[in-house]
């Protein structure tokens, strides 16, 4: 195939040549950005939480009348008997927070008390002897709290923990040996804590989402005794909905001095939804942004090639009656078209770098990985060659007398 | 001329119909993306307070140190207990408040509804004034009040429906966590978004609070915040307790000012110098403390009120708009050069090159518009739709106003306009001669 010929007859579209450039360019540059979006998105809601989320639910529940630290603690306790005996309740306890969360605790972890800036934020979750398994944690080295191990602690005091089970992510950062269990760590400002145990994974809650610190939680053994508390229920398998219904139920019976509304009883899978909601809103986004930009430009292409072919029935018709069979019409057709979307993409990867670079720069997003613009070109190409296969098809069924006809 | 416009334009129309319905629904989508997204990017980075934004100040104070990782660019971004007692002891600016979110429960005296809980804040009586808070029934509490530590609260339109059914509760009784707080005023519709005074502690996007308190009652009955309490700034243990966190250097007290003037803001910004110089002097703070003030729509950019995906959907959405904008300015290319013959005979009959170059401008026009009412009805779709992509609080906010209605079927109008001067520009120099011969 020459290409000579195709393009000197570009030279004679200049307007339609570089609108299907610019086209294929921006194509490319908005789908690379908005592909890169996606993935990031999707890599994030696609997190493990750590948790058997399936039979796991969340109950808030805020006392009234301000009861003291004392009655607090032993209304916990009852309300936690109460809970166990609801009938396919497999284990509950009472904590502050849990994974992807809305209110969450952080504090910084340090080696040693003098140690003046932090080595790692960490998400702290109050836990007893029964979270890692009402939970469905994973744990990779160490051992669980024993039931001796838990304390309660008022809301305002400062929290002062023997001992502590560590998330894998965050034992890596404080230990990269690999050595954690048995390991002393300073959790905010209190003396020295053993690490005990490693979960392998439990994500922190959504007010602390950071990338800088993914995954880093800890586990204190202490009951938070506050106005407000959340208990993490886990079902037995298929027994979620009628604990769901039976578990408030039995809290609010044994004891009405209390506060559990509609939106206060969540199943997990709603957290995680509530969780992710705008990313996964953008991802969807992006992907029918996507769609229809894609759709959009092989609706040009197909028109205006359409356009091209029909100003050209005389040139093709000449070119056939000198000898020039189907298949060469059609492949002038696709090579033109190759030609215009090797243009195109070589601009578009220029132009998608130029938008990553501003989105990185305003918006704190990842840089644009090589593969994308790659893939991205292949796309556009291949979307271009199949926009362009009918009206070239159709160009290639004239008869040559077309050449004839209007002398 | 412009009816026989119209006329040769519906002809062209019925000749390729598919053509022209691939630009009206390219135009459609890609107007109704950018109007659905711009819809919702105005909802959140439109300013609350409009009128009086310019005189509002958010102090700040570092009592971090650099040591724990403030810098001048961040600084702690609220108060502790100490410091914002003593910014509205001085009382330097002209009104100021103290204020921070607290959860209650609200316990029904009807003894038929069960308590619930209800969000709200503690603030002190200039809250109303500075923020400009409209009421239905009654007014924001005083001075004195905040001095005696008096029960008054102040409460929303919706609890007001709730426990009293909608009629004027102002003096009436309100059970909060076993204690009766006497309704001083119900605040109608008032609910600034983003809601300023709190964007250091929540999204800032929400439904308006329940109810306000003062804040000096709030302290004395041991509330505490329901918003974030940082504690960095307490390397060393607190005292145990209400009074040790009271004292501690967690912060935790969101706190506003209104600034009249230039010479108000000057005075402010020495008086705050002079305060943690102060604080320096008597062995608090060990570094040369740094202090800020930040107008109140500086404030929402620092603490990133604007949610960073409504910007970038926006711009991608633009982007999106601008290929549909070169798509049809290659389709009407195809569309209008096809039809070089009928220019011919039309330019050798008489009509002028002007009289071509309005025919097509005006023919691109009416495409536009039907892409534009195309674009509405998608737009109609899309705002049902951002509830899917967006938080649900933000959602709400965009609706399809007057406004928008007519940006949605202008946007569409101009861009194909836009489209069509170019190859409108190519019909007017058809040579009559060259089309008439080959016919």
């Amino acid at each position: 195939m020459q290409i000579r010929p195709i393009l000197s007859a570009l030279r004679h579209h200049k307007a339609g040549t570089i609108l299907i450039v610019l086209q294929i360019a921006l194509t490319l540059a908005i789908v690379c950005n908005a592909l890169s979006i996606i993935h990031q998105r999707v890599t994030r809601l696609s997190r493990p939480s750590g948790l058997d989320e399936a039979d796991v639910l969340v109950i808030q529940n805020q006392w009234i009348g301000r009861p003291s630290m004392q009655q607090v603690q032993a209304l916990m306790a009852s309300d936690l008997e109460t809970l166990r005996r609801v009938p396919g309740l497999m284990d509950a306890y009472a904590t502050n927070g849990y994974p992807l969360g809305v209110d969450g605790w952080s504090k910084g972890v340090r080696y040693t008390m003098d140690q003046q800036t932090a080595t790692s934020p960490s998400a702290i979750y109050f836990a007893d002897d029964h979270a890692l398994a009402t939970l469905g944690l994973k744990l990779i080295a160490g051992r669980n709290f024993r039931a001796d191990e838990i304390a309660a602690m008022a809301a305002r005091d400062t929290l002062l923990p023997r001992v502590v089970i560590v998330t894998k992510a965050l034992a890596d950062k404080l230990f990269p040996d690999g050595t954690a269990v048995g390991r002393q760590i300073c959790v905010g400002s209190a003396p020295p804590s053993t690490i005990v145990g490693v979960v392998e994974h439990m994500q922190t809650s959504t007010g602390t989402f950071s990338q800088a610190w993914d995954e880093r939680s800890l586990l204190v053994p202490f009951r938070l005794l506050d106005g407000s508390t959340s208990y993490v229920v886990r079902a037995r398998p298929g027994e979620l909905t009628s604990v769901l219904r039976d578990a408030p139920q039995a809290l609010i019976a044994a004891n009405p001095l209390r506060v559990i509304g509609d939106k206060d009883i969540k199943p997990y899978a709603t957290i995680r939804a509530d969780a992710y909601r705008t990313d996964r809103g953008i991802a969807l986004l992006m992907g029918i942004i996507c769609v229809v930009l894609l759709g959009t430009t092989a609706a040009g292409i197909v028109g205006l090639t359409s356009f091209w072919v029909s100003q050209r029935r005389k040139h093709i018709g000449v070119r056939r009656a000198l000898g020039a069979t189907k298949h060469d019409i059609l492949s002038y057709f696709c090579t033109e078209n190759l030609l215009l979307s090797a243009g195109g993409v070589a601009i578009g990867a220029l132009l998608a770098v130029a938008l990553n670079a501003l989105l990185v720069d305003q918006f704190e997003m990842q840089r644009l990985s090589l593969n994308y613009i790659v893939a991205g070109m292949i796309v556009v190409v291949l979307l271009g060659q199949s926009a362009v296969f009918v009206p070239a098809w159709r160009a290639s069924q004239l008869p040559p007398v077309e050449a004839t006809r209007s002398v | 001329m412009f009816a026989y416009y119209m006329q040769l334009a519906l002809r062209s129309f019925r000749r390729s119909p598919g053509l022209t319905m691939l630009m009206v629904v390219i135009m459609g989508v890609g107007v109704a993306a950018s109007m659905t997204t711009y819809a919702v990017f105005r909802a959140v980075s439109g300013n609350p307070l409009p009128d009086k934004s310019a005189q509002l100040f958010v102090p700040q104070i570092d009592n971090l140190g650099p040591q724990n990782g403030s810098t001048h660019n961040h600084l702690p971004d609220a108060l502790t207990y100490r410091d914002a007692m003593a910014l509205m002891h001085a009382r330097v600016a002209k009104r100021q408040t103290a204020i921070y979110p607290v959860l209650e429960n609200v316990i029904p005296q009807d003894g038929t509804h069960r308590p619930f809980a209800a969000n709200g804040y503690a603030a002190y009586a200039d809250f109303f004034p500075m923020f400009e808070a409209t009421f239905l029934y009654g007014n924001g509490w005083s001075d004195d009040d905040d001095q005696s530590q008096a029960n008054v609260i102040v409460i929303s339109q919706r609890l007001n429906q709730q426990v009293y059914g909608g009629v004027n509760s102002v003096g009436r009784a309100l059970n909060v966590d076993g204690h009766d707080y006497r309704v001083v005023g119900v605040i109608d519709d008032w609910n600034p978004q983003p809601r300023f005074y709190d964007v250091n502690n929540s999204t800032g996007f929400g439904d308006a609070p329940d109810f306000y308190l003062s804040f000096t009652r709030a302290i004395a009955t041991q509330t505490g915040s329901n918003g974030n309490n940082s504690c960095a700034g307490s390397i060393h243990s607190l005292a145990p307790g209400w009074d040790g966190w009271l004292r501690s250097e967690c912060v935790w007290a969101s706190f506003w000012v209104e600034l009249p003037d230039a010479s108000a803001v000057q005075r402010y910004n020495q008086f705050l110098s002079g305060y943690v110089a102060e604080q320096q002097r008597s062995g608090r703070f060990h570094w040369r403390a740094d202090t800020k003030l930040f107008t109140l729509t500086d404030w929402l950019d620092h603490e990133g009120a604007v949610p960073p995906e409504t910007k970038v959907s926006l711009l991608v959405a633009a982007g999106f708009l601008l290929v549909c904008l070169v798509n049809t300015v290659g389709l009407l290319l195809a569309k209008i050069m096809r039809r070089a013959g009928e220019i011919g005979v039309r330019r050798a009959l008489g009509a002028s090159r002007g009289a071509i170059y309005r025919q097509f401008v005006a023919e691109a026009a009416a495409v536009g518009m039907a892409g534009g009412l195309l674009g509405l009805s998608l737009t109609a779709l899309g705002m049902l739709g951002t509830d899917l992509l967006f938080d649900p609080a933000i959602a709400k906010l965009a609706r399809l106003t007057p406004a928008l209605v007519l940006l949605t079927v202008f946007v569409a109008m101009l861009a194909t306009v836009i489209a069509a001067l170019y190859p409108a520009w190519r019909a007017a120099h058809v040579q009559p001669s060259l089309q008439l011969k080959s016919q």
